[in-house]
């Protein structure tokens, strides 16, 4: 009986934690969201405001119209979806290659391969190669330096590697070439995988900030990380009475418009990926 | 479905692999060959060439001169660093930024996961993982907006509520004090949730018939995890602790760029930010070099050595 009471309260205690986990988790999203409706004399008066009572979006006006958010929405679309499906290109063919346990030459191909994760020449080398290789400035020098990722390269080896041989073997009793077993009894088994894998390249060519850091200075290039770095930089140094100044839009106020702009597009995506990427994981770390 | 059959043929078939030569097996792999070509020139153009570039570390680089002309100077931009004032600065900062995270942020997701798995409410429990999970997905940038809106000095929250209380305002984001505290915690709250899964999923894999066990013995809740549940996810825990340790020069590169400023800079400059500001914006490109092999070969060591003590552990991770 005793035991069940103290179990009882250790019971409630545990998820009166992790409600109160999940709550400071939440909390700085809801007060962002909030501060970007507020106008600037409520944020000062009402100090917490979770539902502001007066709403305004000149905000947001000032991100679209004046911030260049629109082009730098445009780059970063356009990184995120061509990088991403070059990016499972360039993995899955070598992923598949290599799952070939009979191929003459396997494991050399891939300790060549394996020990680019384990040393590498480092930040200066990496951008004079780019340099030299007349990247700098172009959006290819934010998809291509990043190709591959050895870490999915092995998991979809992996993954090839459990497929059962004799599907390819009946193939190529039908007289399958090795391009279209690939194409139309592989790729088709793989989707899962590719998607797991797409994902999260997806999601790092969506939050990538410092290689455009370094290697775009053209404005018309820059990806939304970069604008939104810019603008919570730019007036860091910058004290409330002159940001007060500013006019009716303080730089508070668009500062967090700008987070949250940035932040939407994730949070669609995100209720419908969590769980693919939970799996990924698993099947990334976990053998069996 | 017929056996037997199955291996015969399976044997049949490695005998004639073992008849052919080399130059027959390969041939038959040529087109496979051939679509490993474009990754292959890949690796070596864009992570074998800068490992070559290394050699940089040991010129005294000149832009006008370029790679082949600048003269070389043997391991003087290494005792240079070594012997440089800011050379013990940005090793603790690196070292004690990377062990403060691993103090707070090692155990932190395995006591989330042993919370989680007490819930039997199946709702709850996803969505408190839905949430929790959520802030490894968004970028450092964005995190650092979120920070911005708590603890500017201006109109964070924090500094409106250190007002309102007659406190003045701290610049938590400007402060060296402060600088590390932040860096430390930011990390915890944006991994904690997404580092439980791979506990999740081994707590999971504990047989059940252990507890059912362990209660007949009549073991309290707390002897069932001691004796039960720790046991059953020590692997995974001490090949991930093995991981970690082997990474200890990598305090964080996208999250410290970030957040350090020249204000925090003595408290949050890291080898990794050191080596950007020397290299790329003082052009001081031999000496950034040298640092960067500098810590690609402590890095190279402890990852294989990682490799095999994880090794020794059932190596359950790939």
């Amino acid at each position: 009986m005793k035991t069940n009471i103290a179990g009882r309260l250790g019971h409630s205690v545990n998820y009166l934690l992790l409600t109160a986990i999940a709550a400071v988790t939440l909390f700085p999203f809801l007060y962002v969201l909030s501060v970007s409706f507020t106008p600037e004399s409520e944020v000062l008066r009402r100090v917490i405001v979770l539902i502001p009572e007066k709403i305004t979006l000149s905000a947001y006006h000032t991100v679209f119209a004046g911030l260049g958010l629109g082009q730098a929405y445009k780059i970063t679309l356009f990184r995120t979806l061509v990088g991403t499906a070059l990016n499972l290109l360039f993995t899955a063919i070598p992923a598949y290659v290599l799952s070939k346990k009979a191929l003459p030459g396997r494991s050399g191909l891939l300790l060549f391969i394996v020990f680019t994760m384990l040393f590498n020449g480092g930040l200066i080398p990496t951008y004079i190669l780019i340099k030299s290789l007349g990247l700098m400035n172009s959006i290819w020098s934010l998809i291509i330096p990043g190709l591959i990722s050895v870490f999915n390269l092995i998991v979809m080896k992996t993954f090839f590697e459990q497929l059962p041989p004799e599907l390819e073997e009946s193939a190529r009793v039908d007289g399958s070439g090795e391009l279209t077993t690939l194409w139309k009894i592989i790729l088709p088994l793989s989707l899962p995988s590719f998607a797991t894998i797409g994902l999260f390249y997806a999601v790092s060519h969506w939050n990538s900030y410092f290689d455009a850091v370094m290697y775009i200075n053209n404005p018309q290039l820059m990806p939304l990380q970069v604008v939104l770095r810019n603008i919570l930089l730019s007036v860091q140094n910058q004290s409330a009475e002159q940001s007060a100044l500013d006019g009716p839009v303080s730089t508070f106020a668009i500062q967090m418009a700008a987070v949250i702009v940035s932040t939407v597009p994730i949070l669609c995506v995100y209720p419908f990926i969590q769980k693919h990427f939970a799996k990924g994981v698993l099947v990334g770390s976990v053998k069996g | 479905m017929n056996a037997p059959t199955d291996t015969a043929a399976a044997l049949l078939r490695e005998k004639g692999a073992r008849q052919t030569t080399l130059w027959a097996r390969m041939r038959r792999y040529r087109i496979l060959y051939l679509l490993l070509l474009p990754e292959l020139i890949y690796f070596a153009v864009f992570k074998y060439i800068p490992m070559f570039g290394i050699l940089i570390a040991f010129k005294n680089y000149n832009l006008a001169l370029g790679f082949w002309d600048s003269p070389w100077i043997g391991f003087s931009n290494f005792s240079s660093f070594i012997n440089g004032v800011y050379f013990w600065d940005i090793m603790e900062n690196t070292i004690l930024i990377s062990v403060y995270k691993l103090l707070f942020g090692f155990a932190a997701p395995i006591v989330l996961a042993l919370m989680l798995n007490e819930v039997k409410s199946n709702w709850f429990k996803k969505v408190v993982q839905t949430i929790t999970y959520l802030p490894h997905f968004v970028s450092w940038v964005i995190v650092y907006g979120l920070m911005v809106a708590l603890l500017s000095p201006g109109e964070g929250l924090v500094n409106l509520l250190l007002k309102e209380y007659g406190y003045s305002p701290i610049s938590f984001l400007t402060e060296p004090g402060w600088i590390r505290p932040i860096i430390v915690s930011s990390d915890l709250w944006k991994e904690v949730g997404w580092g439980a899964i791979l506990y999740l999923a081994a707590l999971a894999g504990i047989d059940p018939s252990l507890y059912e066990a362990a209660r007949m013995d009549g073991a309290s809740k707390a002897r069932q995890l001691w004796h039960v549940t720790l046991p059953g996810i020590r692997n995974i825990i001490i090949i991930l602790l093995v991981i970690r340790l082997s990474h200890i020069l990598d305090a964080g590169f996208d999250q410290i760029f970030m957040m350090a400023n020249t204000f925090n800079q003595e408290k949050a400059d890291i080898i990794d930010t050191w080596v950007y500001r020397q290299g790329l914006e003082r052009m001081q490109i031999g000496l950034a070099t040298a640092v960067g092999l500098f810590k690609a070969v402590i890095g190279f060591i402890l990852v294989v050595a990682a490799n095999k003590a994880a090794k020794k552990f059932d190596g359950q991770i790939w």
